[in-house]
């Protein structure tokens, strides 16, 4: 594709896959010089869009037109030499390899049959120029923070002459500054004519960064708006969700019972200091802290994940000895993690056996043979309780969106007789809806009585539901707030800034 | 695989056609090959169908189909097995000489079964606990066991001079040698093992994300323990039935025989990047190789130009096996 488009058009686009109507008859139009956010629940058909326009997927009906002419891919790397490139959540990089070999694998420059390394390194280097970056290129990758990844793969696509790029929740693990850096180089992008489309959950970034706006529900095309102006946060999440929602967080206070979970001196991997702290049956303890504070290593130490160097934890004033996951559950201490599809889901498996798998043991026929009537009775009430949206429940689970497969998870925990729940990020990519129901499930079960322990960056959703909260820094505790002194400047200085400089 | 998001669910009349179709497939895709391969035999060529035949055809696969039964749970937690057929040499002359040594046939099947278990115990234990690569650690053990093989015997064939021996391998019962009953006992005990224990659930599960298999409460090295000793276990039991069947021990029989194994298993459908197994595909597979292998034989064919035939199937059968997952996805 020659010279610079000056608009994509999806027309008519469906997209079935057997069982599922993931995308019906969507139909819009993205003007260069504009960056257009894609909104929708988890499941309102975004991804698959996003994949029919790298060619990963060929559209059921419809056709996709860039300045009127229809576009014809017959492979994924298609998509790139057609000029559009999608950068994804997941990164498609090499760690071992260089930046430089990482922006230009599959057209290293060569020289008499061997790579020219003097010029890729030099090329790399004026990629990233390009980008306001001004890192070493012949460096390994793997040495560089994720938002270093997220330039080089920018760079990757400029480098490739992509007009058209598509950025896929690109915030969703990058911090403050690196986010606001992103956002520079996503708006040159745009002032230099390409087609920019751009896909988040973060309602704030939506409303910082982008110009247009098209918004999905359940596969179809609800509305396009050309101006950001014309609409207003609340009118978003209406129409996103079909209903008003006015507080998702819809704190509920409760009394507090006896120790929950009591860490003392806990040191481990990723831990500065050693850290104790106690909390109550019923209570909901906040943690916060930027990405890489420490938070995730505390709670797969507490969780046996990670083998504790040392300390004790107590669950309802009895020490458990912990060494593994396994010995964690039998405690009564479940962990979800913030991984999802590395850590918490067997992909193959059917939902009803990804439910099952942990609470089976305590369920079998004659000690040793599975209880299948039980295995059923306990998917189906969990399914139910949980609203999890699935086709059945001998559906594998990678075919679930997100926020389902969180609440499989959920139900995996809640079939066990838990006392203690880690829930590290629950809510990171899954949409306000289901976001909602897993803030209420929260209180449901802090109600029980069960010990809660939700880490979080996003800060308004700690304040949202927690009933106290400690703030992490550099593998070491910084400080804790009670709600009644819950005050966003304060959280985020003592996460920021740490213990010292916040009280000065 | 593709990850999709499915947000809308069709009509279910539609849907469930659309499983139902494939569900039959999945289940027994191959074993209808086998069934088509089957007649096809039947038809064309000459003697199969006879009794005589059919009996060493049995005898072919039961070995095979024994072994591949253990191979598919290593395949399916995401690991293998490569010292199989080291362990079944090494087993098989420990056997007869134990035998020999002491004159009572207990003794020395017991000795032989025992030194499966300690091969397949060394796996475990390397695998799982040290968490070496098991292609590796096998290959070792794999060198270790036919060496030990040849020291214990000298580098001859043992004669096995206890003649009641011979019955593990040479009876019959209803017309049907020992070993074809003992391996429909290996695939039934493995169905068995796989679809109703939480050993097998939780063998499919690691293959499936080890990670968060061991996050949800999978005792992944007990598991992996269990996995490779009953893989050794059941080595040394092939190993024990064949010297039985030769009447010796034979430290460089089945040279390579890990490889037909893995192939059967693959052939049948059994993933081999874990995760994705049933007996019923192990079945399939030993069916179809041996058939091949029993047709190749009556027909005459050259041993030279088989080796090319049964490489050319197996590439066949992964490669049809991708694209049947590039279309469900």
């Amino acid at each position: 594709m020659a010279g610079f488009p000056s608009y994509l058009e999806f027309r008519n686009i469906s997209k079935h896959f057997p069982g599922v109507k993931a995308l019906s008859n969507i139909s819009f139009r993205v003007n260069k010089g504009s960056i257009h956010a894609l909104m929708g629940e988890n499941g309102a058909g975004k991804s698959t869009l996003l994949k029919t326009l790298s060619g990963l997927h060929k559209p059921t009906e419809g056709e996709l037109c860039i300045d009127g002419e229809p576009l014809a891919f017959h492979s994924a790397t298609d998509s790139l030499e057609q000029g559009i490139a999608i950068i994804y959540q997941e990164l498609n990089l090499v760690p071992e390899l260089s930046v430089a070999e990482n922006i230009f694998l599959g057209q290293l420059p060569t020289k008499n049959g061997r790579v020219d390394i003097d010029t890729l390194n030099r090329n790399a280097r004026q990629q990233l120029q390009r980008l306001g970056e001004d890192f070493d290129p012949s460096r390994p990758l793997k040495e560089f923070s994720i938002g270093q990844w997220q330039m080089v793969e920018i760079a990757k696509a400029l480098s490739r002459n992509a007009q058209i790029i598509a950025f896929d929740e690109p915030t969703s693990s990058l911090s403050q500054r690196e986010i606001q850096n992103l956002f520079k180089v996503i708006r040159e992008l745009r002032d230099d004519g390409k087609i920019i489309l751009y896909v988040s959950h973060r309602m704030e970034e939506i409303f910082d960064l982008c110009d247009a706006i098209t918004i999905f529900k359940d596969g179809c095309h609800v509305q396009t708006f050309d101006e950001m102006s014309s609409l207003s946060h609340s009118r978003l999440v209406e129409l996103m969700v079909g209903r008003e929602i006015n507080d998702i967080y819809n704190y509920r206070s409760r009394s507090l019972g006896e120790s929950g979970l009591r860490v003392e001196q806990l040191e481990g991997k990723g831990l500065s200091q050693p850290i104790s702290f106690d909390i109550r049956q019923g209570e909901v303890l906040g943690l916060f802290g930027l990405v890489g504070a420490g938070r995730t290593e505390l709670t797969r130490l507490i969780f046996g994940a990670e083998r504790a160097k040392n300390g004790t934890i107590s669950v309802s004033g009895k020490p458990v000895n912990i060494s593994s996951p396994c010995d964690a559950i039998n405690a009564g201490i479940t962990l979800c993690p913030e991984d999802r599809k590395a850590d918490g889901i067997v992909p193959i498996l059917s939902v009803e056996e990804n439910i099952n798998i942990s609470a089976r043991p305590r369920h079998l026929n004659l000690r040793s043979l599975i209880n299948f009537g039980w295995e059923k009775t306990n998917a189906q009430a969990q399914q139910q309780s949980l609203n999890i949206k699935t086709a059945s429940l001998q559906q594998a689970i990678n075919q679930l969106s997100g926020g389902n497969q969180q609440k499989v998870i959920l139900g995996r925990w809640l079939s066990t007789d838990m006392q203690v729940i880690l829930l590290d990020e629950p809510t990171r990519g899954i949409d306000v809806g289901a976001k909602s129901e897993i803030y209420e499930l929260i209180f449901d079960l802090a109600e029980r009585g069960v010990t809660v322990l939700v880490v979080s960056s996003d800060l308004p959703e700690v304040l949202g539901i927690a009933d106290r909260i400690m703030v992490m820094k550099d593998g070491a505790v910084t400080g804790e707030l009670k709600r009644t002194e819950f005050n966003e400047q304060t959280a985020l200085s003592l996460a920021m800034l740490g213990n010292d400089q916040a009280a000065a | 695989m593709l990850v999709t998001n499915p947000s809308k669910v069709l009509a279910p009349s539609q849907s469930k056609h659309a499983i139902s179709f494939s569900g039959i497939w999945e289940r027994f895709g191959m074993l209808i090959v086998f069934a088509v391969l089957f007649l096809l035999c039947c038809l064309f060529v000459p003697y199969f169908a006879t009794f005589i035949n059919m009996k060493g055809l049995g005898l072919a696969i039961s070995m095979s189909g024994m072994v591949a039964c253990a191979m598919l749970f290593c395949l399916a937690c995401g690991d293998l097995d490569l010292s199989v057929a080291s362990v079944i040499a090494c087993s098989g002359v420990v056997t007869a000489v134990a035998i020999n040594a002491t004159s009572s046939v207990v003794l020395g099947i017991g000795a032989g079964l025992l030194s499966g278990v300690a091969f397949g115990l060394m796996n475990g234990f390397v695998i799982a606990k040290l968490q070496i690569n098991a292609l590796i650690t096998t290959l070792a053990t794999m060198q270790i066991a036919r060496g030990l093989g040849y020291i214990i015997s000298d580098g001859k064939a043992v004669g096995i001079t206890e003649e009641s021996f011979f019955a593990l391998g040479n009876s019959s019962l209803l017309g049907i040698p020992t070993p074809v009953w003992l391996t429909i006992a290996t695939f039934a005990v493995f169905s068995f093992l796989l679809n109703r224990t939480v050993y097998g659930r939780n063998t499919l599960a690691i293959g499936g994300n080890e990670e968060a298999a061991r996050l949800a409460g999978v005792n992944v090295v007990r598991t992996k323990l269990i996995i490779f000793t009953v893989s050794g276990f059941i080595s040394a039991l092939a190993g024990v039935i064949l010297a039985a069947r030769m009447t010796s021990g034979q430290p460089m029989t089945s040279v390579g025989f890990e490889l037909v194994v893995i192939s059967a298993c693959v052939l049948g459908g059994v993933s081999l990047k874990g995760g994705i197994g049933k007996v019923s595909y192990v079945v399939a597979g030993v069916l179809i190789l041996g058939t091949v292998e029993n047709a190749m034989n009556l027909l005459n064919m050259s041993p030279f130009a088989q080796y090319v035939v049964r490489g050319a199937i197996l590439l066949a059968a992964v490669i049809f096996d991708r694209y049947k997952q590039k279309v469900r996805a």
